[in-house]
């Protein structure tokens, strides 16, 4: 409608000057560059993203790209089981400080599995179930005692949880059940998984809290009684929060370095035993990067692993952020 | 919620039948054996916090005195106080505060006052933010050696220095760099929501007395969310204080015989000391005590600032309630 | 007050704008405006008139609030909204590419629905115009605040109190100091939204009072759902529903011969 556009100003200006009005130069320039200063700064989450990319990428490449590392380690030989000695059997190791130093990957990579796979048993029926509890069963005070209780659990650092492990639950473990090693992927696991409990939990709890009203008193007017109406109509309306809850779960667990470095063992050993001790992938870094030269091959393998590390639980919480998205859009597309 | 039905008969006239009709709603809700299968896992939950809590306190009270909080450690660590680490840890997560708070708070005010909420630009932040929260803490630290020490702290020696190794290793200020992008995320989304609870009429009156975004920003946004940006705050430091993976390339010491002054100092912290001395100690037997005073100490460090947080919360809820 | 002949507006006929005394202030000229795809004002013309009480009424969602916030730029705060049109202040057009609006909203201040002081002083909260201005002279902050106060009809009760929290004043005095925090910063046009509707009787009387007294200095326009209101404080009043503006006059044409059925209709309380 640009018909008013055309009306020429016939109004006399009669009012007061709008220079009386007008905003001090000095306030206009602060509020032109705070505001780019301000849009700057929120790039920082992004750039942080992208320079973590960036730089792990950059010290990681050799391994792919430098011959000098080539000498030493290729991507192939990470990945193949090695030649010890002539005759003997072809093997997985991880030697990197031995004479003929030995990359495998295979180790670490199954360490990580299993502490995770551990870890991801023990929590999610504990975590799950309580937030079933806590959701649809708990009287209110019981439900306002639950959730401080929870948050503790989340603030425990994991070097304390670390520390438990070894000097506690280890030997507790060993005693009961009388395994060989004290230190191993079942120990680790266990911890790992009190400490991804609140993980699960928050999330999954927030799922089945979401499931509308509606929905329960529908299945309670139709005569259901609350098992029936939790296990028949609320527990599949929120099972892609809960399933989201366990994948960001996994993706802290795969990640976690100071309770497996402390309670594993840290022996890369090709085995498929959960009593066996470990070396994860995240407890590797951290254990050899202090003592590594800057630059050697060794170093990079390390930072490969980093790399490695970084996209495995992009790609596990990318998953788990996928059906939480998911669970939003089904439960408003119910109530609404 | 689940016994909301049965409430609203209570308050009927029949209120014999209706009491009966409770109770025999209740009786089922015990019998059935979801809720005793999952309260009995929730208690489950509780215990094992009740458990490492209490071996820990049980453990570590003994040692809890004022000699071990302010002395140095003596006789290879196995004797003496934790003095340094506390000090190096609390300078560590206050330099990381002054980087982290800035920076998490203009992001905030980003999203909420400049972004237009469904904007790609918006989005893409709230992704990177996301993403940025489920990085490893163990890659942080990946990432301050090969950026902030490799990258930033060489360039820096080779601009300034000649080239001598003045900053281009481990120091106070990579490490709590490295916790700073760490702690980002807590800091957007805590001071976010303290700004979501912003009553909009504050930001239009201010608007309609002519005041420019920026001053809106200063002199309503900003004082109005301060809660939320402390406990933001709060909250960042006792993650930053309780994370050891970042910070053990980036400029945490084994033993320092000085506290740190300058920036590109090493230092020595809560978190590392108990790894080092739980898994490096020659005589674990001995230092054990120690340890779980140290332990101790950490563990009251973040639960404090924690329940701080807590406190600060709920006293901002009750007042926008009330 | 035939000289003025705003039937013509009704009548859709701008090309005949007829200008004589009384002056106007603010002359709106085909305004549409949009929130996204949704246009909540079509095809607008309206002159409000210097040192009168203009009345905008209508039914909820009729888009007399829209209006009203087109006129300080309000609008600009939301996303996706969009005015199409001309808007001239004393012969500017307010959308021109010369006039800051933050410049604008200190000539045309605001009083809210709901009184939004902050959570601050009193004091704080009427030198808060005078302080983002850049004022840092405390004696003349002092005397702003004082006779803003007195403008409001709030000084006597708040007096001796000026540190005291503006969120502890009751809902009336906090509605009045809102109204003083606008004064302070010396507008020239005061929009009002729908001030009293939060309000007891008798504070809505205290407001309707310090109305009255200030039309003799500033252009008051002021939305209302309360028919009896507007009949009692302005002189001119606009009738809109669905975002069209109906009838526009002297505020006693509109309420005892009004040319539209639709206004009678609702002047009447037979709709809305």
């Amino acid at each position: 409608m640009s018909e008013g556009k055309s009306v020429a100003p016939h109004v006399p200006n009669m009012g007061p000057d709008w220079q009386q009005y007008s905003v001090r130069p000095g306030d206009r320039r602060r509020d032109l560059w705070m505001g780019r200063l301000i849009s700057a700064i929120a790039f920082s989450a992004i750039a942080a993203i992208i320079l973590i990319f960036l730089f792990i990428g950059r010290e990681a490449a050799p391994v792919i790209t430098s011959s000098e590392v080539h000498q030493e380690v290729t991507v192939a030989k990470m990945i193949v089981p090695l030649e010890t000695r002539p005759g003997k059997p072809k093997m997985y190791l991880w030697q990197p400080v031995s004479e003929t130093p030995k990359y495998s990957l295979p180790p670490l990579l199954l360490g990580s599995l299993k502490a995770t796979l551990v870890a991801i048993l023990f929590a999610a029926p504990f975590a799950i179930g309580a937030a079933i509890y806590s959701s649809e069963f708990a009287p209110p005070r019981i439900r306002e005692m639950i959730k401080p209780v929870i948050e503790m659990l989340a603030g425990i650092p994991s070097v304390v949880m670390g520390f438990f492990a070894l000097m506690v639950l280890a030997s507790v473990l060993k005693d009961t059940f009388g395994w060989k090693f004290r230190l191993n992927a079942t120990n680790a696991g266990i911890a790992l998984g009190i400490a991804i409990i609140p993980v699960i939990y928050t999330v999954a709890e927030g799922a089945l809290r979401a499931v509308p009203r509606q929905i329960r008193e529908a299945a309670q007017a139709l005569g259901a009684t609350p098992w029936a109406t939790a296990r028949r109509v609320i527990l599949p309306a929120a099972a892609p929060g809960i399933f989201a809850g366990v994948m960001l779960g996994l993706g802290r667990a795969i990640g976690e370095t100071m309770i497996v470095l402390m309670a594993s063992g840290n022996a890369a050993i090709w085995s498929p035993h959960l009593t066996d001790s470990i070396r994860t992938m995240s407890a590797t870094i951290a254990a050899e990067l202090a003592e590594v030269v800057n630059g050697s091959a060794h170093y990079h393998v390390l930072f490969f692993i980093g790399a490695l590390l970084f996209l495995l639980t992009f790609l596990v919480n990318s998953l788990g952020e996928l059906y939480v998205g998911r669970l939003r859009r089904r439960l408003t597309g119910v109530s609404g | 919620m689940m016994a909301d039905p049965a409430a609203v008969h209570v308050t009927t006239d029949q209120g014999a039948v209706s009491i009966l009709s409770h109770r025999r709603f209740r009786f089922l809700r015990h019998v059935s054996p979801l809720p005793i299968l999952t309260g009995f896992l929730t208690l489950c939950v509780v215990a094992m916090l009740v458990i490492v809590l209490w071996n820990i306190i049980a453990g570590g009270i003994g040692g809890l005195t004022w000699e071990f909080l302010t002395a140095s450690p003596t006789e290879g660590m196995t004797k003496g106080g934790i003095f340094p680490a506390i000090f190096g840890t609390v300078f560590l997560v206050f330099l990381m505060t002054v980087f982290a708070i800035p920076v998490g708070v203009a992001t905030a005010v980003f999203l909420r006052y400049y972004a237009r909420p469904e904007s790609k630009l918006a989005r893409l932040v709230r992704v990177a933010v996301n993403n940025l929260a489920g990085v490893p803490s163990i890659v942080f630290g990946l990432f301050g050696l090969g950026f902030f020490i490799q990258f930033v702290g060489r360039g820096i020696d080779k601009a300034f220095y000649g080239g001598d190794l003045a900053f281009g290793q481990p120091a106070i200020i990579w490490a709590s760099l490295t916790l700073a992008v760490l702690t980002l995320p807590v800091v957007i989304v805590t001071t976010e929501e303290a700004m979501r609870a912003i009553p909009r009429d504050y930001i239009e009156a201010s608007y309609a007395l002519g005041a420019t975004r920026w001053q809106t920003i200063r002199h309503v946004v900003i004082p109005n969310s301060m809660t939320g940006i402390l406990t933001g705050g709060i909250l960042a430091v006792s993650r930053g204080a309780g994370e050891v993976a970042p910070i053990m390339f980036t400029g945490a010491a084994y033993y320092l015989p000085y506290l740190p002054a300058k920036l590109n100092d090493q230092f020595m912290e809560l978190g590392y000391h108990v790894y080092v001395l739980s898994t490096q100690s020659p005589d674990v037997e001995k230092t054990l005590p120690l340890l779980y005073s140290t332990v101790l100490v950490l563990l009251l460090l973040t639960f404090a600032l924690n329940a701080l947080a807590v406190v600060i919360r709920m006293r901002l809820r009750l007042r926008q309630a009330g | 007050m035939t000289a003025l002949n705003h039937s013509h507006i009704a009548a859709k006929q701008p090309e005949r704008v007829v200008v004589g005394p009384p002056p106007v202030k603010i002359q709106v000229r085909g305004l549409n405006f949009f929130y996204g795809s949704n246009q909540a004002l079509r095809n607008v013309d309206f002159d409000v008139i210097t040192h009168a009480v203009t009345a905008l009424i209508g039914p909820s969602g009729c888009g007399k609030t829209t209006f009203l916030r087109t006129m300080n730029r309000m609008n600009d705060q939301i996303p996706g909204a969009r005015a199409v049109g001309t808007v001239l202040l004393d012969g500017t057009d307010i959308h021109g590419p010369d006039v800051d609006v933050t410049a604008l909203r200190r000539r045309v201040g605001m009083v809210f629905q709901r009184s939004n002081p902050f959570p601050k002083t009193i004091y704080e909260n009427v030198a808060f115009g005078l302080r983002i201005a850049g004022i840092r002279d405390h004696y003349v902050i002092d005397e702003a605040v004082e006779n803003s106060l007195r403008l409001a009809a709030l000084w006597d009760e708040v007096k001796d109190n000026l540190n005291g929290l503006a969120l502890q004043l009751s809902g009336g005095q906090q509605q009045r100091l809102c109204i003083a925090r606008a004064l302070a910063v010396k507008p020239d046009v005061l929009l009002m939204d729908e001030p009293a509707s939060a309000l007891d009787p008798i504070s809505t009387g205290k407001i309707e009072e310090l109305i009255e007294d200030l039309k003799s200095r500033y252009t008051i326009v002021i939305v209302t759902h309360n028919m009896q209101q507007a009949a009692r404080i302005s002189e001119y009043t606009g009738f809109f529903y669905m975002g069209e503006l109906i009838e526009y006059g002297p505020t006693v044409k509109i309420f005892t011969t009004p040319s539209e059925k639709r206004t009678e209709d609702y002047v009447t309380g037979r709709f809305g």
